[in-house]
């Protein structure tokens, strides 16, 4: 590709008084597709952070008076067997689906998927060798059955470590608000999370650790946490940040599989999975289809437009393909 | 080649101790996981000599290790113990016709993904810059972003109850020369093509991503110079340079498919392993639950085994890479 292609025909003064950073989010404007994506997952996780202020209604109201009820002007979204409000169900259920994916991503995919990845590539040798080949074990491994067998038996376990603290002042409340269920279903997550982006990484890596600019600071007597998270790092944030766009999809789609299942965020804390699963067979279906179709519509959006993100991101940063 | 010999080796060695330690963790959640056997077993008599009597017989007295290696001895030689979820029955009974019934439509539509997203990758990579690419690949990256519960009911909805064009589950078998074959119902319809839709993009993708590579070297050129028509460039020129790679895809493929079959087969009602595995979790059945995780976790590894030594075979860059200053 030539010089032009890649700058968009700009003068070479203008590209180099862009900072690289803001170089990349041109190169992401200029994808339309990708923007909507993104504004499509920010209304999404927007309304779920923002539940607890901007929803309508409260998750559990109920209204018999107004069951199944068609999209109005009060209930936008409808109501459902409860008479509950769907709109403000499907906000809270975002929430849910925020916190895990974020809380996955963050324990799973950063922290230990890009150190181990760090120093498996930058190691090489034994630790090399045993972290990539751990990370094959769970990436080689049916995931979902495996998550749905260690939820279903280690949960009573779980339930009862936090029963121990319902007395607590502040712990307490957080237990109550389902704090267990959380921490069971991103633990979980995470175990089997860290594995693509410490690939992902290592394989950066092992171009890169033999570069001058490593050497020369392994030359100047740095240590190695200081080699890995001040040179190695900052070079493969790029690479991180596309990785991290496809994982958070995963994560969220992850979750929604294991809701569905019936593990983890128990109700009446309303999560996409469960509003789903209750939603489908066929009665319900033929009786109320929009009990169904607007989890899975916001479902299928969302998922997609990380699909759209992490794609166009993937175009923009990785170097290859520049 | 000797880099490549002591890389399968080591794979080789290394695919029984991940399965050990895999089988030893379900063990382990299954024996001090909720739930009692020797109380289920027991029923009415809640004699404490009783409960004795027969965890003494079935051994579950025994320390952790000898348990596990009686259990995977007996394992390894047919007997997987009795089915909770269909009370009596021998595990291995209930098993081998369920797996049957995912490996076959399994099998349809791994074959349809591939059969589909290669003609797709190829017609995207001939028409970038134009409409059709881009839109292309964006209606199959749909379907790869929706998981299978979201599509099913919907189709279900759509094709069974609005459009009344196919049956909204189950699975029907016809006896063929003495097999049980359920493809040739149409109820398999809608698991292959619920199925078939999400792999789709990975594959046209990756050829679309192949094909843009190859496009511009100097072979292609040639061969479109020699006055070839574009249906023999694209065939013989630029789409068997690009194959081999693809056999990577295929274990992802693989993964992706079983991992589907639990929803799929629960929600379309296909007594396959899918659906014996969701039962069996919430039953606490183990036996059950240990011989599909043993099962699904061989054919895991063999799969991925398979596709790393045809990648280092493809691609000499897997195989080097040792400790700092190696090379």
């Amino acid at each position: 590709m030539n010089y032009y292609e890649v700058t968009g025909g700009r003068l070479e003064a203008d590209v180099a008084e862009a900072r690289p950073s803001f170089l990349f989010l041109r190169r992401l404007a200029r994808r339309r597709l990708a923007l909507v994506g993104l504004v499509v997952i920010v209304v999404i996780y927007g309304a779920g952070l923002l539940a607890p202020v901007a929803a309508p209604y409260s998750f559990t109201e109920t209204d018999f008076g107004n069951t199944f009820a068609g999209p109005s002007l009060e209930h936008p979204f409808g109501t459902d067997r409860l008479g509950r409000d769907l709109l403000s169900r499907v906000m809270w259920a975002a929430q849910t689906t925020v916190i895990v994916s974020f809380a996955a991503i963050i324990t799973g995919g950063l922290v230990l998927g890009v150190s181990l990845g760090l120093l498996s590539g930058y190691a090489g040798g034994r630790v090399d060798n045993v972290i990539m080949r751990v990370g094959d074990a769970f990436f080689g491994l049916p995931d979902i059955l495996l998550l749905l067998l260690i939820t279903a038996t280690v949960r009573p376990r779980v339930d009862n470590f936090f029963d121990k603290f319902d007395d607590w002042p502040v712990l307490g409340g957080l237990i109550d608000s389902g704090l267990p269920d959380y921490v069971l279903v991103f633990g979980a997550l995470a175990l089997f999370g860290w594995v693509g982006m410490a690939r992902i990484v290592r394989s950066q890596v092992l171009s890169l650790r033999e570069t001058d600019y490593v050497m020369a600071a392994r030359a100047a007597g740095a240590r190695t946490p200081r080699i890995l998270f001040r040179h190695l790092l900052p070079n493969v944030s790029n690479i991180i940040i596309v990785a991290l766009t496809f994982s958070l999809g995963a994560m969220a789609g992850t979750e929604i599989a294991l809701t569905w299942l019936g593990i983890g965020i128990q109700p009446p804390h309303p999560s996409f999975g469960t509003m789903i699963f209750d939603a489908s067979g066929l009665s319900n279906l033929r009786n109320h289809p929009n009990l169904m179709m607007v989890p899975a519509i916001t479902v299928a959006l969302l998922l997609f437009a990380f699909n759209l993100v992490g794609d166009a991101l993937n175009d923009v940063l990785s170097p290859r393909r520049r | 080649m000797q880099g490549l010999a002591s890389y399968i080796i080591q794979r080789l060695l290394w695919a029984p101790v991940i399965l050990l330690v895999v089988s030893m963790a379900t063990f382990a959640l299954g024996r001090y996981g909720p739930g009692d056997p020797v109380q289920i077993l027991q029923g009415q008599y809640r004699d404490p000599e009783v409960r004795e009597r027969i965890a003494e017989e079935l051994g579950y007295n025994d320390g952790f290790f000898q348990q596990y290696w009686r259990y995977m001895s007996n394992f390894l030689q047919g007997d997987m113990g009795t089915s909770l979820t269909y009370q009596g029955q021998p595990v291995e009974d209930v098993i081998f016709p369920r797996l049957w019934v995912t490996i076959q439509y399994n099998f349809v539509a791994l074959v349809l993904v591939f059969a589909i997203g290669l003609p797709v990758g190829i017609f995207a990579a001939m028409r970038q810059g134009t409409w059709q690419d881009p839109l292309l690949i964006s209606i199959f990256l749909f379907f790869a972003s929706v998981p299978v519960l979201v599509t099913i009911p919907v189709a279900q909805w759509l094709f069974a109850l609005k459009l009344g064009w196919l049956p909204s589950g189950g699975w029907e078998t016809r006896d063929i020369l003495g097999v049980e074959i359920g493809l040739l119902d149409k109820r398999a319809i809608m698991p292959i093509v619920i199925l078939t839709l999400p792999g789709v993009a990975g594959v046209a993708r990756y050829m679309r991503a192949q094909v843009l590579e190859v496009l511009g070297e100097d072979y292609v050129r040639t061969a479109r110079a020699k006055g070839l028509t574009e249906f023999t460039v694209v065939s013989r020129h630029i789409a068997r340079n690009a194959l081999l790679p693809l056999v990577t895809l295929m274990g992802f493929a693989l993964v992706g498919l079983l991992g589907g079959s639990i929803f799929l087969e629960t929600l379309l009602g296909i007594p396959g392993i899918g659906s014996y595995a969701f039962e069996a979790v919430f039953n606490r059945d183990y036996d059950g639950i240990m011989a599909i995780v043993l099962i699904t976790s061989t054919a895991f590894i063999i799969a991925n085994l398979l596709v790393d030594i045809t990648y280092a075979f493809v691609d000499p860059r897997i195989r080097l890479g040792g400790g700092v200053g190696a090379q």
